[in-house]
């Protein structure tokens, strides 16, 4: 699939992945509060080769007027690639890929925040991808999560993501670019983990029942890993180093 | 209560029990959770957290400072550095007579302007109306403008003002404080000035410090000396 070489091993017979990754190993994950001076929120993360940065601006002013809401805030997500961000040159106008993980990201991110509390607010999440590798939007959500708490936006709970997924009919954790492509099965999932509730699922693929319970199972696991390196990233950015 | 206190995160829990849920945590179950970064109280039957980070949401009374950005022929808009504009009617600074041909509001307050202000009413429905008619209120002439965190502005007027008494001691400024995280500070002195100026930021860097108050206490006196 996707012209790539059909001789990939995408998992020896040692369990070993074709990254090196063991079965249930996240990538290499680096998030980082704050950075954009401008913004009144921020977050930078680096989810194996995925670079991200998101901005928030809010609650603030709506406009176009006739979009805000007398009983609540809203939420608008811009999910971006950047031309730059894949092997291609990809058109720097939003794709219909785009627009739709814009949406997802939205709704995933929308019973973790208290917009109620802002009535004919709006808040905004740019989310600006520098370097795609697979699973930018469970990346891109996880950071829009951390940025958003950066604003001090209300939230219930903080959302991490990260996909699961199926190759060579064994369940994996952390879908990368190559596995996506030619894998079986991708499943990302966002979770949050104080509250215990899903908030974006989404199944790209075939999975048996074992399978599909044996995904979610190893996907919120890994989003407990991820929501503990949103909280060191918080905690480095207004606490200091640990003095918790 | 010293050792109750705990830097907190979203989602974090802060305590579960009988407590009363107060500022910025929510209830789930029999968890209390906090909804921002902060800094968590547990008081004998109430729990809040006093955060860290976030915009002013105007409150009835409070003391603002604001920015004229605009008006039209009958009030004013006001930059209150919040997510609303504050709206000052012309009324209350031209008094009961005022007439919309014969007066004409650039001549008391232009744009760009700043005034200290108060909320005089702040609802879910509307935008905050605020006032300028009462004492200490009304146009800054003279001062600089330093904007910190309005998240901060608690712990720049400290435990019962001692923050901030410490500063207007030291340099012999005079400062006001807006609840909105705009500070006007004015001194005779140019040195005074800047070092009040500093010692305000530094409150802004280093909120969530223990015994703060200590530490500008000796900024301010090491910088006298030199």
């Amino acid at each position: 699939m996707g012209g790539r070489e059909a001789t990939m091993v995408l998992l020896d017979e040692n369990g070993i992945r074709c990254d090196g990754r063991k079965v249930d190993e996240p990538r290499r994950i680096m998030i980082r509060a704050g950075g954009l001076k401008n913004a009144d929120g921020s977050a930078y993360i680096e989810f194996g080769d995925n670079k991200i940065l998101v901005g928030v601006f809010g609650p603030r002013d709506v406009h176009p007027k006739h979009m805000s809401d007398t009983d609540t805030g809203i939420l608008r997500v811009r999910y971006h690639m950047e031309p730059f961000s894949v092997g291609e040159r990809k058109n720097p106008a939003p794709s219909r890929r785009e627009i739709e993980i814009s949406k997802v990201i939205k709704e995933a991110l929308e019973p973790a925040v208290m917009l109620e509390k802002f009535p004919r607010t709006a808040v905004d999440v740019f989310i600006e991808v520098l370097q795609a590798d697979g699973g930018t939007r469970c990346a891109a959500l996880t950071a829009a999560s951390v940025a958003l708490a950066d604003a001090g936006i209300p939230m219930r709970d903080m959302v991490a993501a990260i996909a699961a997924g199926k190759v060579a009919d064994t369940v994996i954790l952390d879908v990368n670019n190559e596995e996506d492509q030619a894998g079986q099965a991708d499943m990302p999932i966002g979770y949050m983990p104080s509250l215990e509730k899903v908030t974006l699922m989404q199944l790209d693929g075939v999975l048996t029942p074992e399978e599909y319970k044996k995904c979610v199972e190893v996907g919120i696991e890994g989003c407990k890993l991820v929501y503990d390196l949103q909280k060191k990233a918080l905690n480095d950015k207004y606490f200091g180093n640990g003095d918790n | 209560m010293e050792n109750k206190r705990k830097y907190v995160i979203p989602g974090d829990v802060v305590t579960s029990g009988p407590f009363r849920p107060e500022q910025n945590v929510v209830l789930e179950g029999n968890k209390i959770i906090s909804t921002t970064i902060g800094i968590s109280e547990i008081y004998d039957d109430s729990v809040r957290v006093i955060p860290l980070t976030g915009k002013y949401i105007p409150k009835i009374n409070d003391l603002v400072i604001g920015k004229v950005i605009s008006h039209t022929s009958l009030s004013w808009e006001l930059d209150i550095n919040s997510c609303y504009v504050g709206f000052l009617p012309a009324q209350d600074v031209f008094g009961r007579d005022f007439s919309a041909h014969a007066d004409e509001l650039t001549s008391k307050l232009a744009s760009g302007d700043l005034v200290a202000a108060r909320i005089a009413n702040f609802d879910r429905t509307r935008d905050p109306l605020v006032t300028i008619s009462d004492r200490d209120l009304g146009k800054i002439d003279s001062g600089d403008l330093v904007k910190i965190s309005p998240s901060k502005v608690p712990r720049l007027i400290g435990k019962r003002g001692t923050m901030i008494q410490t500063i207007e001691m030291a340099t012999n400024a005079a400062i006001t404080i807006g609840q909105n995280g705009w500070v006007v500070v004015s001194c005779e002195s140019p040195e005074g000035l800047l070092k009040a100026k500093k010692a305000i930021q530094m409150v802004d860097e280093k909120a969530h410090v223990a015994n703060l108050t200590d530490q500008v206490k000796e900024m301010l006196e090491s910088k006298g000396e030199s």
